[in-house]
């Protein structure tokens, strides 16, 4: 249908949009959302299918925290525990971050590149409208008599064998979700490589726009991978295959590289548009460009490339040969290069700006700082004689919420105050903005600080109950989890506000805004770039 | 207004950690040294690292809260223009990898060192089961289990509403320490000054062992088994976890590793000995009923009750019940093979090894006349025990059958 409307329009049209909407804007009613073929509707789906998601996954956690509130077991059976823990991690990666960041790559990319829509919109509606089905079943397997999956996230059988009848049920939503996420990524490389304006060179595509060209890459080449690893679960469980049962010759370990070989790049498909997001915001707000824009590309790219050799580095108490834990060690540090290169430019955008301080900013700054306290724990987890010691402790868990709450989902909430005056045309309430930021981060430190101090100290992770020495730092966590989570309540507030009116958005919104998007109306039309833009050398796109 | 906002957060952040911090356990703060020569050196190298991540953390935080302070708009500064230098890149790509070789040099000494497993002096398998540890002495043929010791189990329920600071007190070993969760009812014993080479597999899902003063964790992998050593340099009580999600206990499968000087090691191995050899005498005599149902509910509580629950009602859908159920009330082959072969696919393991015919006798004794299940029925560990001598070749795999075509099981036998 988009596709039609785009051969519709002759370039002279471009001015009357209001005769446009009368003829061609979105369908009334609900049926507008289920038949739409338009980028923003459809990323605008993605947004708040993942917000809905984050109260879910957040729910969970509350639970597990509540539970390790004290010790002893006072509210949840230990299968039931196990259960959340599981199903925090599903919802909070295939959820939350993931649809979130395809979210925002739906609304901007094609904003940012001079595009008048996604390249394959059909395949862009089936996409999202996957998702919905795919949560639907994973989430209904905690009613169902055997309870949700409980074997972790890691789904490492033998353990996950004996999952009760909801295991094909997890399965299937895990293909769902991977067709849903590599069809998004065709998508998106679709896009960038065939509808950049003309005069858009590659190297004058915003950061964001390259960081998701080579996500997209990491999906398309893991989840197929993770989708086989599944799949032999379910032969395994169903059809009398032994791939992972050493009786009938096969290797529980074996399951572990090839899931790892998918679930090391799926980090960075977790955090490298974060990456980009936060190389807009930056320049933004110090008023300044980009420090390093070609080596942050180069960066984006090595981290790309290294993060498809590190995958055993999950794996090193699994008794590995010498000559695999050294390579594994040697390239895991090697990543900590690339990471510190952008980290580095980061802070040389800012050094020498005239920085303001808008709420964008504050969450990218967080970002830069947190995410950088994640990298840093990451590199101390890379050394293998000490990783043999922290692996499977709250250190480890809380290097990775380090670089995925403070890290990914703040990258996530810097974007949504970033483009919300370009997506509703209001400016979000700037000082409760502001609180928000200060009270999550507050909390956020206050619930994932301690897990380094009982991670070393010896508490293994996904454990219901511990030993009284760790009482008083699981406490405070917990006082941290509730905070932090019921703060994200504002977040909804705020948006909710300004989504029903506020103070009118300029078309620039940002004094120091730079890039195509901030070149249209606020709110953007339906339908932009319908006619390519002018794209010069000189005409600042990122 | 909104730099209200920012300082009035700043200061609740400094004021919220405060009283935070002098509350806590700053016991519980950092790695154990250890007490090997390896967990030493792992100490030192994380130490180390993470030094160099706070001067890093520091160098690049220091340098954004100054330019934060100093390059604001509100202080009338000015953007500069510059946005690239290829020099600036390259050093800060070849300072951070020349950290990184110095950093990996000694730690991939080590880790050579910790790969090292000849010249071993003692030789224990260690393997998983859900949920306890079982350790065989390769040298003396010495082999136990090991799971969390029955008071603490009992503590754990959900609702068990037990004061766990003092019930749990602890021996003190290292100052206030406690040992909730934390003691197992029979400890892994070894010698101090041997290199002691563990070997670790599982029987069903993938365990972790795991004891942080000496600084090793390795998987136990059904059908594989790993190597790794230590040397404990001096006597004393380590504890340690499973460190792997093994299901619904994996929180409750501790380790307790005691370290004595030889010569006790030596005494304890001849008691162990001697234990061993004694055992058989339990499963000839003959058993009186009451005895075997006091007897099946020790056994009861430490092996079967966390899922299937102190009354035996299990959790619907995930646990059967015991309580009425047809397993326990119908015929006693049907129960027997079940509790002896486990239900495969399920987390209902495989008993026959684990537990001793006396310890299964009394445990189906108990069980069938438990829970308002009153069938009347005595198993003899006699029965159990000739039922186990005709299925030792084939690992008791083909058990119903053969449960079948011994006609003294068939019927509800050895009634009273």
């Amino acid at each position: 249908m988009s596709t039609s409307d785009v051969t519709h329009h002759t370039p002279g049209e471009q001015h009357d949009h209001h005769d446009d909407h009368a003829h061609h804007g979105p369908a009334p009613g609900l049926m507008r959302w289920v038949t739409t073929t338009n980028h923003k509707d459809i990323g605008t789906l993605y947004l708040w299918f993942s917000l809905l998601m984050f109260f879910i996954g957040g729910a969970m956690a509350l639970v597990i925290r509540a539970e390790l509130f004290q010790p002893g077991i006072q509210i949840v059976d230990p299968m039931f525990f196990n259960s959340m823990t599981t199903l925090h991690a599903i919802v909070m990666i295939f959820g939350v971050v993931m649809p979130a960041f395809v979210g925002l790559a739906n609304w901007m990319i094609p904003m940012m590149i001079g595009a008048p829509d996604m390249a394959l919109p059909r395949l862009n509606n089936w996409s999202f409208w996957i998702m919905p089905f795919a949560f639907v079943i994973m989430l209904s397997t905690l009613f169902m008599d055997s309870g949700g999956p409980a074997g972790g996230w890691t789904l490492y059988p033998p353990l996950v064998l004996q999952m009760g009848d909801s295991f094909a049920f997890v399965i299937f939503a895990i293909h769902f979700m991977g067709i849903s996420s590599v069809m998004g990524s065709i998508n998106i490389v679709a896009t960038i490589f065939n509808m950049r304006a003309p005069g858009m060179t590659f190297m004058k595509m915003p950061m964001f726009v390259w960081t998701w060209l080579i996500t997209a890459y990491l999906l398309i080449a893991t989840i197929p991978v993770f989708a086989g690893a599944v799949t032999m679960l379910l032969t395994d469980r169903y059809f009398g295959t032994s791939f992972f049962s050493a009786a009938g010759g096969g290797d529980p370990v074996m399951f572990q590289h090839i899931f790892w070989f998918f679930g090391h790049p799926e980090v960075y498909i977790l955090i490298l548009p974060a990456f980009g997001i936060v190389s807009s915001i930056i320049p933004t707000f110090a008023r300044k460009p980009l420090f390093g824009y070609d080596s942050m590309v180069y960066a984006t790219a090595s981290i790309a490339f290294l993060s498809f050799i590190v995958w055993a580095h999950h794996m090193f108490t699994t008794g590995m040969p010498l000559a695999g834990e050294l390579f594994f060690m040697f390239s895991t540090m090697m990543i900590s290069v690339p990471t510190g290169v952008k980290v580095f430019n980061w802070v040389a955008t800012m050094w020498r700006g005239s920085m303001t301080f808008e709420t964008p900013m504050l969450f990218a700054i967080g970002f830069v700082i947190m995410f950088t306290i994640g990298g840093l724990s990451g590199l101390m987890l890379a050394i293998t004689p000490a990783d043999i010691q922290y692996h499977d402790t709250y250190f480890v868990v809380a290097h990775f919420h380090y670089v995925l709450v403070p890290g990914a989902i703040y990258s996530l909430m810097a974007a949504t105050y970033y483009w919300l005056p370009k997506w509703t045309g209001n400016m979000y309430d700037e000082k409760l903005g502001k609180m928000h930021f200060w009270i999550s981060t507050i909390f956020v430190n206050v619930l994932f600080f301690p897990m380094h101090f009982v991670g070393l100290a010896g508490m293994p992770r996904r454990i219901p109950d511990y030993s009284l020495q760790f009482a008083d730092w699981n406490m405070i966590a917990t006082i941290g989890a509730f905070g932090f989570g019921f703060s994200q309540l504002m977040f909804v507030y705020i948006i909710v506000k300004c989504v029903k009116g506020g103070e009118k958005a300029t078309d620039e919104v940002w004094e120091g805004a730079r890039g195509l998007e901030w070149t249209v109306a606020s709110p953007a039309p339906y339908h932009t770039f319908e006619t390519a833009p002018e794209i010069n050398p000189g005409t600042v796109t990122r | 207004m909104t730099s209200n906002v920012s300082r009035w957060a700043l200061l609740s952040l400094v004021l919220l950690m405060m009283p935070l911090g002098a509350w806590a356990d700053w016991g519980a703060l950092n790695m154990p040294k250890g007490v090997t020569e390896i967990s030493n050196e792992v100490h030192t190298l994380h130490m180390r690292i993470f030094y160099v991540c706070v001067a890093i953390g520091v160098a690049v935080f220091g340098v954004m809260i100054v330019s934060m302070f100093l390059h604001r708009k509100s202080r009338g500064h000015k953007p500069a223009d510059f946005h690239e230098s290829t020099t600036v890149e390259i050093v800060w790509t070849v300072v951070p990898l020349v950290i990184l070789i110095a950093m990996a040099i000694p730690a991939a000494r080590v880790l050579i060192k910790m790969e090292d497993f000849t010249d071993s002096e003692l030789s224990i398998k260690v393997t998983g089961y859900q949920w306890r540890w079982r350790y065989d002495y390769l040298d003396s043929g010495v082999s136990f289990y090991s799971q969390l010791k029955s008071e603490h189990n009992l503590a754990r329920q959900q609702g068990a509403d037990v004061d766990l600071a003092t019930a749990f007190p602890g021996e003190s070993f290292n100052g206030e320490e406690d040992v909730y969760l934390r003691e197992v009812d029979n400890e892994l014993v070894v010698p101090v000054g041997k290199k002691i080479r563990f070997l670790h597999t599982s029987a069903d899902v993938i365990h972790s062992w795991w004891v942080q003063d000496l600084a090793i964790k390795k998987d136990a992998i059904p059908g594989f088994i790993n190597e790794n050593w230590a040397r404990i340099e001096e006597p004393g009580v380590y504890r340690g976890k499973c460190a792997e999600l093994c299901g619904r206990d994996h929180g409750f499968m501790p380790v307790v590793v005691r370290a004595v000087p030889q010569d006790e090691y030596d005494a304890w191995i001849a008691d162990q000995q001697l234990a061993m050899a004694s055992k058989g005498d339990e499963s000839e005599r003959q058993w009186n009923h009451e005895e075997l149902v006091s007897a099946g509910e020790q056994v009861y509580q430490a092996n079967c009750m966390s899922c299937h629950q102190a009354e035996g009602q299990g959790i619907p859908g995930m646990f059967p019940a015991i309580a009425g159920s047809d397993v326990a009330t119908g015929s006693i082959d049907k129960h027997l093979s079940t509790v002896m072969n486990g239900v495969e696919g399920t987390m209902m393991s495989r008993f026959s090894e684990v537990l001793t015919d006396a310890d299964i006798a009394a445990v189906i004794t108990y069980q069938r006349n438990a829970f308002g299940n009153g069938t009347g029925d005595t198993l003899q560990p006699s029965q159990v025990q000739s039922l186990r001598t005709g299925m030792t070749a084939d690992n008791g795999l083909t058990l119903p059958s053969k449960v079948a075509s011994m006609p003294e099981l068939n019927s509800n036998t050895g009634v009273n």
